[in-house]
């Protein structure tokens, strides 16, 4: 599985940006809220207008449809969202919910009566379903105590040694920036800068 | 039965009846009464010049007037429309979907029936052809009003769950499809209602007006429910057109939400 390459990348209200994220490498960043973390990530999603091109392998983003392009993408925003009632109906197939602490009578449950880190474990598995090339990660265990935060992160990384996904980890918590990651960045002044 | 024509006098009294109301409305200090004034005094002076302009236009019955009074009740109501959008569009676009929807539905649907159902001769004879249209855009307005405010609305309250099914590969059209199926429900069920009652909980407007200027009851219903069968059909193409070109107009070419293109309330 290839690298994530961005070339004078920019979400509009950051400078321009060049990085190369290998594959199977891990890259954290950081940064005060609203200093354009999510931006980014969103940016490379393809969600909002930006400048500069991002590349998985040789395919450049803006030369295929953008949900194509999009299904490449495993991107995990800060707070999931639902859009039918119950839980299950949002995967194609039975996830492998025990690995993340959960049951099966979850997938029955409606959305609005299940926990902010229950939704937060169930959105990790409905992303990895789609098999994505990369993975971009806003804050994916904000919601979750240490001992859930370390099933999630071991299978996030167990999807990276099986697939080679270059990852970007925006981490406010310095520690997970040292357990996942070799290669730190924070965004600062509109900068995103290595530390 | 011959028509009784009501005189001054007449209106006078039925006008007496709001000033009574009026003075009601002050001495219990509900506070209404300047505004039921205003807007009686509104409707008297535009019902009165309408109906002279009317008065002009069915003795010329020039073509040119008669399109010219036909624009600019399009371009009246496409401001109506705008303004009742809680979240309308930004630019041209706010008052061009409305108002393109409108003249799309409502003229296309007024010309079918002058010239296919009613035949009049010259088919733009404005007795038949301004009534029409009137009728058609005044509930085409509404529907395509609530149609429009209702799609807008809830793809701003919905944002996270439209991105995120996008985010998991889902096309624009699959992420908006049953905001849009409701928004579409939400314009036509006034005039489902309307149909659904008509005669046994009310009378329309125009058929009383009708049975009240002497036409015989049941030819009263039968304009009626032509009428009606226009409204609805006209009401429904015109949402259509308006969610169809409003739902397009909400993403951009890489089919991203841009509720940058609405207007911040």
């Amino acid at each position: 599985m290839p690298q994530l390459r961005l070339k004078q990348f920019s979400p509009l209200i950051l400078e321009p940006l060049d990085l190369v994220v290998d594959e199977g490498e891990t890259v954290t960043l950081s940064g005060p809220s609203g200093s354009g973390k999510s931006q980014l990530l969103r940016a490379i999603a393809d969600l909002d207008p930006h400048n500069g091109t991002a590349w998985i392998g040789d395919s450049a983003a803006d030369k295929m449809p953008a949900p194509q392009w999009r299904r490449k993408v495993g991107y995990l925003p800060a707070d999931s969202s639902w859009w039918e009632e119950l839980v299950g109906v949002h995967f194609s197939e039975t996830p492998e919910l025990d690995a993340l602490g959960l049951t099966e009578a979850i997938l029955h449950s409606s959305v609005a009566h299940i926990s902010s880190g229950e939704r937060q474990r169930l959105a990790v598995l409905r992303m990895l379903q789609q098999q994505p090339q990369i993975l971009l990660l806003d804050e994916p265990t904000a919601n979750l105590d240490p001992h859930h935060t370390l099933l999630v992160e071991e299978w996030i990384l167990k999807y990276q040694q099986h697939n080679g996904a270059p990852i970007l980890w925006v981490s406010h918590d310095p520690e997970q920036r040292l357990r996942v990651g070799k290669r730190h960045f924070e965004i600062h002044d509109k900068k995103v800068v290595q530390t | 039965m011959t028509l009784i024509t009501l005189t001054p006098f007449d209106l006078a009294l039925a006008s007496s009846l709001v000033l009574l109301l009026a003075l009601l409305s002050w001495r219990m200090q509900l506070g209404v009464e300047r505004q039921l004034l205003i807007a009686a005094l509104r409707s008297a002076v535009q019902l009165i010049l309408i109906g002279f302009v009317l008065k002009l236009l069915f003795a010329q019955s020039n073509p040119f007037f008669i399109g010219l009074l036909a624009l600019l009740m399009l371009s009246v109501a496409g401001f109506e429309v705008m303004s009742r959008q809680q979240r309308s569009f930004t630019g041209l676009w706010g008052y061009g979907i409305g108002a393109l929807s409108m003249f799309l539905s409502s003229f296309s649907v007024a010309l079918i029936t002058l010239w296919v159902i009613l035949q009049p001769d010259p088919w733009y004879t404005p007795q038949y052809a301004i009534p029409l249209l009137g009728m058609l855009l005044g509930n085409t307005m509404t529907g395509i009003a609530l149609s429009l405010d209702n799609l807008t609305r809830t793809a701003w309250d919905k944002r996270h769950q439209i991105e995120a099914q996008l985010l998991l590969g889902h096309d624009a059209r699959q992420a908006i499809s049953s905001i849009r199926r409701d928004a579409l429900r939400s314009g036509l069920i006034p005039i489902i209602n309307s149909m659904a009652a008509a005669g046994i909980v009310s009378l329309p407007g125009m058929m009383t007006g009708q049975i009240l200027a002497g036409s015989p009851p049941l030819e009263a219903a039968k304009y009626q429910l032509l009428i009606m069968f226009l409204i609805a059909s006209g009401t429904g193409l015109g949402s259509m057109a308006a969610i169809w070109s409003g739902s397009k107009r909400l993403f951009d070419e890489r089919q991203r939400l841009r509720l940058d293109r609405l207007k911040k309330r």
